[in-house]
């Protein structure tokens, strides 16, 4: 036991307690803690007293705020609207992050370094930023875009309750393909030069040489890509939360977050907030361990 | 099992070895391309995917040159005047505006923003840090579980603990100070799984071996050693917590209450709820908007390196 303790010195399990334990400290506080603490709310419900004079009784509910959650029309009206996001989304920005990454990988493609920054530029412009710009260039009077849409003879609402989920969508879009087109193109760059080399030796044209090699090439570099957005687009609140001050179609609660968030100021029922927030939070572990399964299973095929 | 996929981009070494490699760009020596032009179409083929990346990129750049523009003009022109010109140049009275606002105010978000931020990027990268390279360099029992629990962390959506986070900070007493903010943004698990990679494609075991032999104890072969040799992998853990934080909104919107407290994602946001029934403030929300993203987009062109590193070790968020 001495013998082994000394030999091990340095990397036994003291030592590496010490360089552990802040990080799971924080862990515990900022995660943990929080997370059990709402569970343990969501099962109790404040009762006010008959005449809603004096104290509110604390009671043991069980389920029921999950099933008023569920029940009301908003929540799962909100659920909807976020798989339509997701729906939209996803494809748009990873397909779009595709392209342009073998488009930049293209051997005919210029200044690639310059593109890359440019590409990325969004990334860095926060999302209440991005929120607003784009805001602005949805209104009418002030917009570049609506205006050259009606030179074009084209009369859209980019605000209005049909347009305003597919307007959202361009903003996330904005905000994350440069990001992603980065990664993938790195990837890309990662690809073995022989085996290009050797297809076009064959006589595979570009494109037939990006769809057939590159892209399955980099197939794990995207379900990575895939896994995170689906956890980024459970985050939605931002968006829709600077775009709701700018038009009524989106309502104090659009989707699930923002319920929750309605839920907690201006409807103060906390415990059916808490309960909100643990269902937002078992979906997007369910999901994300859904895709990880998923490409794990593609990426053996 | 289930991390698998997440693990498969940055196998250790690999991901940071191939940004080492490309850290600028289309550097890397090019495929044989001068002469597959000819052969491939040539100027067609040429034209058309630089024709397609410069319309991708016009996307990706005119919202932020509007910003630019419009945070120059006054009310008249901003309404008045073509979107992509210049009006009467008021970009100077704007940011008076701004400056004049609440006594301001503006000068304090910003002041807040970068408190927050950098405290976060500073210990949140550093404790992030230690513990990737714990995970990285010891061997210690249950490591797979505990690893488990970062990875959890970081497939939880941020925004799905805020809620709960303000629920406990309540009755903590806590809401509506800094430490509502200060503490929650420690908490980076994807910089632990960064380090973890980081810290077995930078620091070779046999250093630390030798330093051991040597008679370094571990904790200082990780301060006088391991740390510096990891300071790249620690300025992109840094580079992303901090972009991370001053882009967060939920937190704060949700955490404080008193508007000096405020950083300055919350405070335009508010700003923005003005201007909406008056339109006379969208110059001033929008140039504040303008100067809030300077620091970042010169945070980013300055430091395209680490960045760059931080996306291939392992795809971020």
């Amino acid at each position: 036991m001495a013998t082994k303790s000394r030999t091990m010195s340095g990397t036994g399990g003291r030592t590496a307690a010490l360089f552990l334990i802040p990080f799971f400290t924080v862990f515990t506080v900022a995660m943990i803690a929080p997370v059990i603490y709402s569970l343990v709310l969501s099962f109790y419900a404040q009762q006010k007293s008959g005449l809603g004079f004096g104290g509110a009784k604390t009671s043991f509910v069980g389920l029921e705020n999950y099933l008023q959650v569920f029940q009301s029309e908003t929540f799962t009206g909100g659920l909807g609207r976020l798989a339509l996001y997701c729906l939209l989304y996803i494809p748009c920005m990873v397909g779009g992050a595709v392209v342009f990454a073998l488009l930049l990988d293209a051997t005919v493609a210029r200044a690639r370094k310059l593109f890359q920054l440019l590409v990325f530029l969004p990334h860095a412009v926060p999302g209440v930023i991005a929120a607003l710009i784009w805001a602005y260039l949805y209104t009418p009077g002030v917009s570049p875009l609506v205006q050259a849409l009606e030179s074009g003879g084209i009369q859209i609402n980019f605000l209005d309750v049909h347009m305003v989920l597919p307007s959202i969508v361009n903003i996330a879009v904005w905000e994350w393909t440069g990001y992603n087109v980065i990664i993938l193109f790195t990837a890309l760059q990662a690809v073995p030069r022989e085996i290009l080399e050797a297809a076009r030796v064959d006589g595979a044209s570009e494109i037939r040489t990006a769809l057939s090699i590159k892209f399955p090439l980099i197939l794990p570099a995207l379900s990575v890509i895939i896994l995170f957005t689906v956890i980024g687009t459970l985050q939605l609140f931002t968006e829709p939360a600077i775009i709701s001050k700018a038009t009524a179609s989106v309502t104090s609660t659009w989707v699930p977050n923002l319920w929750a968030y309605d839920a907690a100021f201006n409807r103060h029922n906390l415990n059916q907030a808490a309960a909100a927030s643990i269902i937002i939070a078992l979906l997007a572990a369910g999901l994300s361990l859904a895709v990880t399964r998923l490409s794990s299973r593609m990426n053996k095929a | 099992m289930s991390t698998k996929t997440v693990n498969a981009p940055a196998r250790p070494g690999a991901g940071v070895a191939v940004h080492q490699k490309n850290a600028d760009g289309g550097k890397r020596p090019r495929r044989p391309g001068g002469s597959r032009l000819s052969r491939e179409g040539g100027f067609a083929s040429a034209f058309s995917v630089n024709a397609l990346l410069i319309l991708g990129c016009a996307y990706m750049v005119l919202p932020v040159l509007w910003l630019f523009f419009a945070a120059t003009k006054d009310t008249a022109d901003l309404y008045g005047t073509a979107a992509y010109s210049l009006g009467r140049f008021a970009l100077f009275e704007n940011i008076a505006a701004v400056a004049g606002q609440d006594g301001g105010i503006f000068f304090r978000w910003m002041g807040n923003s970068v408190l927050y931020a950098a405290f976060g990027a500073v210990l949140g990268g550093l404790i992030s840090v230690m513990a990737g390279y714990a995970f990285d360099k010891f061997q210690f029992r249950g490591k797979k579980t505990w690893f488990a629990f970062v990875l959890l962390g970081v497939l939880i959506p941020n925004t799905a603990t805020v809620l709960p986070m303000y629920l406990l900070a309540s009755v903590a007493g806590i809401t509506n100070t800094v430490w509502a903010i200060l503490i929650p943004v420690l908490c980076n698990p994807f910089g632990v799984y960064l380090a973890r990679v980081y810290s077995s494609s930078y620091v070779p075991d046999e250093t630390l071996e030798a330093a051991r032999v040597d008679g370094a104890g571990p904790i200082r072969s990780f301060f006088s050693l391991g740390l510096p040799m990891m300071m790249p992998g620690f300025i992109t853990i840094g580079l992303f917590q901090f972009v991370g934080i001053w882009n967060n909104f939920m937190l704060p919107l949700v955490m404080l209450q008193d508007q000096q407290l405020l950083p300055v994602s919350v405070g335009i946001s508010i700003w923005q709820g003005y201007s909406i029934p008056q339109p006379e403030f969208s110059p001033m929300v929008i140039t504040a908007s303008f100067l809030s993203v300077i620091p970042l987009l010169a945070a980013f062109i300055m430091l395209q390196r680490f960045w760059k590193s931080g996306l291939t070790a392992g795809s971020v968020k």
